[in-house]
């Protein structure tokens, strides 16, 4: 056999304090009312640093440091300038990334070549983008001299910290908007890193505020009046509780919220790069992914032989140190989020589907679990409905495109969908019936800052992305 | 081998009676997506080998090279200093294993076969009109049984890729059955000229021909032309020994041939083994590499994973 | 010589291409008629109505839906004394049916400047594509009463949605009269719904209806109603159009936000490969 010796990415690149404050008027601050909390290391459970939790007079100064910053320096400043700030940063992005990359995958157990080779990128890619758009807002189609909302408060998931952190600040600032961002408390600390590129930048005080905290935290936030717009990617539960507190508010709202996509594979798919969209599809980062292809429909004459090479794949992924440059699967990113995939799980066993995962070692400590496929599955059952948001796989068949395209289109979600065959016909037929944001045909999981992400139906309303995520950030 | 595979086996053996069936069955073999293959190979190529698995990796790859000049200025003088190579491919390290195999043309054979005599060195010869093929089929065969005779074990042909791309399937099948007869108990390589075939849904097809023909190797490229062996290439051919194997219960062996250059490369090749068809083919009797300059690379690595220190051309030969 | 006595018109409810009375049997009396009061039950078959419709006015080619929009401008100017009649200011008549010309040519352009492709950084074709967001229920402005529903209707519909609209309830004469200009568009049945009554019955049953993708809340005047069928809309996340200022303007060039408000963006990748 051939056993690939250790290869870890060192952390001597990742500088971290012991405590972290909050970001706010473009200095690190202690929390006033608030207090703190540990961000840990979800592959060891060490603990990384402590960091301030924001109370609601922090929140009150965040809003204020960001609110003085619109009127008094972003809002009048010129397109131009505004670029060359969001330039900068994307810069210094791209100088940072190892050290962005190794940490990232500390705080969140991501795997480091996935920090490294995808999200560190894109992160970059997505200032560079919007950096662009500041100075020909009225070229967007948005109307001859549209306007930014003003103060934006940002509540970003713990998935893909620092990416998700780029999708929302990189369209607010290059369209004038100015920012109070909140991490998830389980990866705070990648964004206060960005906070400190920030400083570096020269980014005027107030433009980007990043507070830390928790669910209340977010909430007081979001229900901060001196708030003009609201901007959430999370749980669908979460993002229903923020539509119903900004009701009969002016506050203008964009949400990107929960999915249960399903990946169709036709009897004649590519079936070698069909089963690679599959892996990528529900096993990259973990299935921590909004848009995961966690329901794979396969037409049921060809539903023995892409389980079999599914199968024979899954054996060959590698689960363990997310600092190894050869890991495919990294850790669970919190024991909360472990306990909601076991309970997941064990209700597939219970109602009857049948669960494998290949032969695979997990760590002593830390947040795990191994790649996971459950087949006989029906729509009745849970893990057919409900987004588990792990590496778990439910596999169901059908017999026609009408029937994949109805078993498909049967959830409450609506962000992403794959289809896979080589017969081009079918793949626009079966595109237009689906009632998703996103639709990858022969491939999954790609994203890019000029192409809009956003859901139908309970995954959300609003994109992010391209000319598209201008939109949820001026006043139109 | 199950009934399953048995009975596989024996209505694939059926295909090549008829030119429809022939088609219908290489047609019906799923499509490959360029970009989700290329992408495949690409991840497959950022695996970090390190240490003792890089040492492992050396060695391996070193045992696999098929060590190759097939120039018109080749001398029996320079094909035996290269048989000697593949013997000690490191003089001055008598741990340092021998290569897979001599690969040199029909009339350099007599002169290699003197030399590797005993050494469990393999001899490869080219033949059917190496590199293009386009002489009539029994001058192939003439050429090819010459090679056997005179000492090759191993015999690389060239498919019919003017036959392949006219859609004649039986007429590409059928030169290497007859190819086939006339190698006897040698083994018998079939290449492909992948960068000829333009598609990766025809490499999939010429594959599966060359398998179903009876080649006991599939090989990518006669490396005289300007696309040779890319790792996208070489991971559709390992998809098909690895169906193929499924299909019949028959393994065949890969080779890819020309522009794998650097160790980097070959170990990037070995990974892609190791994670599409797994541990059976990690072995010089199923992948090779047909290559001259990577030895030194993989010489040069090797003495710098024992020594600590980076090593030069100069140490090493350069037959 | 004796005056012939007129035959009068009873005003019903237009659902799913027909004009039925209230299943509660209700009405009540306004503009001097009996205008039928719907129930939530009449709110629950115009949703049942317009979803059933969504499949084949979605599907339909743009062309036809502009086609259809603008046989609807056709036949509200041919009823122009109609509403006049109905104490429609005669302008305001002139308005709606310009209205209905400007959104029924929007259908076949609005993928074109609200869609396109999108130059992604790999061997992808990526494509940006508007489609409906599916049902939509709408509260009509109050007044005025025909360039209003016209304002809130024509949006909505033209780029495949169908809608359950709750009418004027001081002014519901010009929205069944608009029925009827409807019905006889070649409008497939089910693609308008329109409900007369009372806004406080109907507006929250639809707004909590789990069938239904967006809300348009235009025509909401008490601020605490908006944002109570805000709220109830939260619950499956539907779009929402919040009410329109007290003095905003109908007669005004209305933009493209209540199109582009009410529909979705569907992105779609493919490999670029041989």
């Amino acid at each position: 056999m051939f056993e690939y010796a250790p290869a870890p990415e060192s952390r001597s690149v990742v500088d971290l304090k012991p405590t972290y404050g909050l970001f706010i008027d473009g200095a690190f601050v202690d929390p006033t009312d608030g207090g703190s909390f540990k961000s840990i290391n979800p592959a060891s459970e060490e603990v990384l640093a402590e960091v301030a939790e924001a109370g609601a007079q922090d929140v009150e100064r965040a809003v204020r440091a960001a609110r003085k910053a619109y009127e008094k320096v972003w809002g009048p400043m010129s397109g131009r300038d505004r670029a060359k700030y969001l330039f900068r940063i994307a810069r210094l992005i791209q100088e940072r990334s190892r050290e962005l990359a190794v940490l990232e995958s500390l705080d969140n157990g991501k795997p480091i070549k996935e920090s490294r080779d995808v999200d560190l990128p894109l992160v970059a890619a997505h200032f560079f983008y919007y950096a662009g758009w500041a100075d020909k807002l009225e070229h967007a189609g948005f109307g001859a001299d549209p306007k930014p909302i003003g103060v934006a408060a940002q509540v970003i998931p713990w998935n893909f910290p620092l990416l998700m952190l780029a999708w929302k600040i990189a369209p607010a600032l290059a369209a004038g908007n100015t920012v109070v961002l909140k991490p998830a408390e389980t990866t705070p600390l990648t964004a206060l890193l960005f906070a400190e590129i920030c400083q570096q930048a020269e980014l005027p005080a107030g433009v980007v505020n990043i507070i830390t905290g928790a669910g209340d935290t977010g909430r007081t936030l979001v229900e901060h009046p001196g708030v003009d717009k609201v901007a959430f990617t999370g749980s669908t539960d979460v993002g229903r509780a923020i539509a119903r507190s900004v009701a009969g508010t002016r506050k203008k709202l964009t949400l990107e919220l929960g999915g249960k996509a399903a990946n169709i594979v036709f009897d004649d798919a590519p079936i070698d790069q069909a089963v690679e969209g599959i892996v990528n599809g529900i096993f990259f980062n973990q299935g921590h992914v909004c848009c995961a292809g966690s329901r794979l429909l396969v037409q049921e004459n060809v539903a023995d032989r892409v389980l079999e090479s599914l199968k024979r794949r899954m054996a060959q992924l590698r689960v363990g140190d997310p600092l190894d440059k050869n890991t495919d699967i990294g850790a669970i990113n919190s024991a909360a989020q472990l306990e909601r995939i076991r309970e997941l799980s064990d209700a597939g066993s219970a109602e009857g589907a049948e669960r494998w995962s290949p032969p695979c070692e997990l760590p002593d400590r830390g947040f795990w679990f191994a790649p996971t496929i459950f087949t006989g599955v029906t729509q009745a059952h849970r893990i057919a409905r409900e987004e588990i948001f792990g590496p778990v796989l439910s596999v169901l068949t059908f017999r026609t495109p009408a029937e994949a395209v109805e078993k498909a289109n049967n959830t409450p979600y609506g962000l992403s969908a794959g289809i896979w065959t080589d017969k081009g016909s079918r793949i626009l037929w079966t595109a237009d019936r689906l009632r998703a944001g996103v639709v990858w045909a022969n491939t999954f999981n790609k994203f890019d800052p000029t192409s809009p992400f956003g859901g139908y139906k309970e995954s959300g309303y609003g994109r992010e992305g391209g000319r598209h995520g201008l939109e949820g950030y001026l006043n139109v | 081998m199950t009934a399953t595979t048995t009975s596989a086996r024996s209505e694939l053996s059926e295909l090549g009676r008829s030119e429809t069936a022939l088609r219908t069955f290489l047609h019906g073999l799923p499509g490959v997506d360029q970009v989700g293959a290329e992408q495949r190979a690409a991840q497959l190529g950022t695996r970090s080998i390190k240490t003792t698995a890089k040492a492992q990796a050396i060695d391996l790859a070193i045992r696999m090279v098929d060590l190759t000049t097939l120039e018109g200025a080749d001398t029996p003088g320079k094909v035996r200093a290269l048989a000697a190579k593949a013997i000690r491919p490191d003089p001055a390290d008598p741990s340092c294993p021998h290569v897979g195999a001599v690969c040199v043309y029909p009339a350099m054979v007599p002169y290699v076969a003197e030399v590797l005599r005993g050494s469990g060195v393999h001899l490869a010869s080219v033949a059917t009109a190496f590199p293009s093929g386009q002489v009539p089929l029994e001058i192939k065969l003439a050429d090819t049984r010459a090679a056997v005779a005179a000492g090759a074990d191993e015999i690389d042909m060239v498919i019919n890729r003017g036959a392949f791309l006219a859609g004649r399937y039986k007429e590409v099948y059928d030169e290497i059955v007859a190819t086939r007869e006339a190698v006897g108990d040698a083994h018998l390589k079939v290449i492909l000229e992948t960068g000829e075939l333009a598609t990766y849904d025809n490499v999939r097809r010429a594959s599966w021909l060359a398998m179903l023909g009876g080649g006991d190797f599939i090989k990518t490229s006669t490396g005289k032309v300007p696309v040779a062996a890319t790792l996208p290439v070489s991971l559709v051919m390992l998809e098909a020994v690895r169906d193929f194997r499924a299909a019949t219960g028959r393994q065949v062996g890969v080779k890819p041939a020309g522009g794998i250059k650097t160790t980097k490369d070959a170990i990037k090749y070995l990974v892609m083994v190791n994670e599409t068809v797994g541990a059976d083919w990690l072995d010089p009797d199923w992948f090779r590499f047909g290559a001259s300059s990577l030895l030194n690379d993989l010489l040069m690595q090797r003495t710098k994973l024992t020594t600590g220190t980076y090593s030069g051309p100069d140490y090493f030969t350069l037959d | 010589m004796s005056e012939r006595v007129a035959v009068r018109k009873t005003y019903k409810l237009f659902i799913g291409g027909k004009f039925p009375r209230s299943e509660s049997g209700r009405s009540y009396l306004v503009q001097s008629s009996n205008v039928s009061l719907a129930s939530r039950k009449d709110a629950r078959d115009a949703v049942v109505a317009a979803r059933a419709a969504v499949k084949g006015w979605a599907g339909a080619t743009a062309y036809n839906r502009g086609q259809i929009l603008y046989r609807a401008a056709e036949m509200l100017e041919g009823r122009r004394e109609q509403f006049v009649a109905l104490g429609v200011p005669g302008d305001e008549v002139d308005a709606a049916v310009d209205r209905w010309v400007w959104y029924a040519g929007w259908a076949d352009k609005l993928s074109q400047v609200y869609g396109g492709a999108n130059p992604v950084a790999g061997p992808y074709f990526n494509i940006s594509t508007p489609e409906p967001t599916g049902v939509v229920a709408v509260v009509a402005p109050e007044r005025p009463a025909l360039l209003g529903l016209v304002s809130v209707i024509a949006p909505a519909i033209v780029t495949g949605n169908t809608v359950v609209v709750a009418a004027s309830p001081t002014e519901p004469l010009a929205a069944v009269t608009l029925a009827e200009v409807l019905a006889t568009s070649d409008l497939p049945g089910g693609v308008v719904n329109i409900l007369t009554g009372r806004i406080t019955e109907t507006a929250p049953t639809l707004a909590a209806h789990m069938d239904v993708n967006a809300v348009d809340l235009s025509g909401v005047t008490d601020a605490e109603l908006a944002a109570d069928l805000e709220v109830k809309a939260a619950e499956n996340l539907k779009r929402v159009l919040r009410p329109a200022p007290a003095d905003h303007d109908w007669s005004a060039d209305p933009g493209v936000a209540r199109m582009t408000t009410l529909l979705e963006t569907k992105t779609v990748w493919h490999p670029k490969g041989v």
